[in-house]
């Protein structure tokens, strides 16, 4: 299947240069959570790719008929039916992993990228663009989650998807290992510092000052 | 269809389109949710099913390699115990009992003191469903019983099996919680798991002595009964050694636990 360029761009501009966790600073919460083992990180970047993909595809399908008072709560009311069915399946089909991830599949509705992309995209665009549009970000989000998690698990636990990469001290190996990494704070200093790297290579992407210290108020002077 | 097609034209914040919308709304995606949630049913019952039986046959060391767990299971016999006289409850049905439905049932519960209340469970079904596994002459070999209690997050759910003398640990694990992966959630790692068979639950006085504790005795008199702490998990390690004081103790399974141990209630 050959995309055309711009529905390309739709689905690779949401990695890097407009990535929905490092540029749009969405769906944080969820990154902090879930991304303490890489396990539960590739599950929930599936679920929440597949989810934004469809909750984006079916607004936009009715995206001429959703009355703009109420439209709000419709896309939840779509997005919370796919987290549902979601998480069914999972619970079928994944079971053990599902067990893990217990509550962080149901907060997926709540997940801001979901919602960000329906009311940003799909709102405005026809149903193919807005699917990949949901793929790409998805991705997108997945791609932080995955950098994320193996960094977490790795020097939190020794360990990539359980198999052990660095052999532990409590079971006669060398590494010791960074209790931080499993706190979910560990994760906010791993994202500041990919959204640090990112803004340094890509320039364009640093925000402008709201407000700016005037030269009289500054320090410099006295 | 002619309907459909005057009610679409009409303008997008009319107050019949707003109605007509968010109701067709609610009915696909009810429909759809309900579907879903039908249809796997079967499915997601026997995964719950399959994995309770597949960590009763870890916990009790029965599940050999390529074998499978319905197989393996069939060495298992599950009995309905009433906690309070230690007998055996013969109108309730093992297969169908649900203990967690009985907590939340007046009825089949009972609430628990503060004093009494160790670990941390506020009510505690009258029954409980125990698995027995018995050798080919029909003697007893071991016992599994299912226990919780709270950790730091989560309640843990596991099983604690022992030998027929209703002593000796044969091994203990949890099959749900949501204990910190890597501190508390270290109570699923093998290591910490093997060091729990063989250890002693009663001391002479018929006490439960099996203790979680930091820095445990590796010889001398104490060493049977103590297993050492999770390092960075105090409060899970707190949990676990509550849970297990509870569920051996006399408001758990110390009555069935003693008449097992008195050679009766076969």
């Amino acid at each position: 299947m050959s995309l055309s360029p711009e529905a390309r761009k739709v689905m690779t501009a949401p990695l890097v240069a407009n990535n929905p966790i490092t540029l749009q600073i969405l769906g944080i919460c969820s990154a902090l959570a879930v991304t303490s083992s890489l396990k539960t990180a590739l599950l929930m970047a599936a679920a929440l790719t597949t989810v934004t993909a469809f909750s984006n595809a079916s607004i936009s399908a009715i995206r001429n008929h959703i009355p703009g008072s109420i439209r709000i709560i419709v896309q939840m009311t779509i997005i919370a039916s796919l987290v549902i069915v979601v998480d069914q399946l999972m619970k079928a089909y994944a079971f053990s992993t599902a067990k893990q991830l217990s509550v962080f599949v149901g907060l997926i509705i709540t997940n801001c990228i979901v919602m960000g992309r329906a009311e940003a995209y799909a709102m405005q665009n026809p149903v193919g663009m807005s699917f990949l549009d949901g793929i790409g970000n998805g991705l997108g989000y997945s791609l932080i989650l995955i950098v994320v998690a193996v960094i977490r698990e790795l020097f939190g636990s020794g360990s990539l998807l359980g198999f052990e990469i660095l052999s532990l001290t409590k079971n006669g190996g060398w590494y010791v290992p960074n209790g931080l990494m499993l706190l979910p704070p560990s994760a906010f200093f791993i994202i500041g510092m990919l959204i640090w790297a990112i803004r340094t290579k890509y320039p364009e992407q640093q925000e402008l000052h709201d407000f700016k210290i005037h030269e009289k108020h500054g320090l410099g002077n006295r | 269809m002619n309907m459909i097609r005057t009610f679409l034209a009409l303008p997008n914040d009319s107050r019949a389109k707003t109605i007509g919308i968010a109701l067709t709304l609610c009915l696909v995606c009810s429909i759809a949710v309900s579907t879903a949630a039908v249809a796997l049913k079967p499915v997601q019952e026997q995964n719950k099913l399959l994995d309770k039986k597949k960590n009763i046959l870890q916990i009790g060391g029965l599940l050999e390699e390529g074998q499978s767990v319905g197989e393996a299971f069939k060495q298992v016999e599950p009995k309905v115990v009433d906690l309070a006289t230690g007998e055996y409850v013969g109108n309730i049905d093992p297969d169908t009992f649900d203990a967690r439905a009985a907590v939340a049932d007046p009825k089949q519960s009972v609430v628990l003191g503060r004093e009494e209340d160790i670990a941390s469970i506020k009510r505690r079904a009258k029954y409980a469903t125990v698995y027995l596994v018995k050798g080919p002459q029909g003697q007893l070999q071991k016992i599994i019983l299912p226990v919780h209690g709270y950790g730091l997050w989560s309640t843990l759910y596991g099983f604690i099996a022992l030998q027929a003398d209703a002593n000796t640990v044969v091994g203990l694990g949890f099959y749900e919680h949501a204990e910190t992966p890597g501190l508390g959630g270290e109570v699923d790692n093998p290591a910490w798991k093997a060091k729990w068979p063989g250890k002693q639950v009663f001391d002479a006085d018929g006490r439960v002595a099996l203790s979680v504790v930091k820095g445990a005795a590796q010889d001398g008199p104490k060493a049977p009964y103590q297993v050492d702490a999770l390092s960075g998990a105090t409060l899970t390690s707190r949990g676990v050694n509550n849970l297990v004081h509870f569920w051996l103790g006399q408001d758990g399974f110390g009555p069935y636990l003693q008449k097992i141990h008195n050679g009766g209630s076969l």
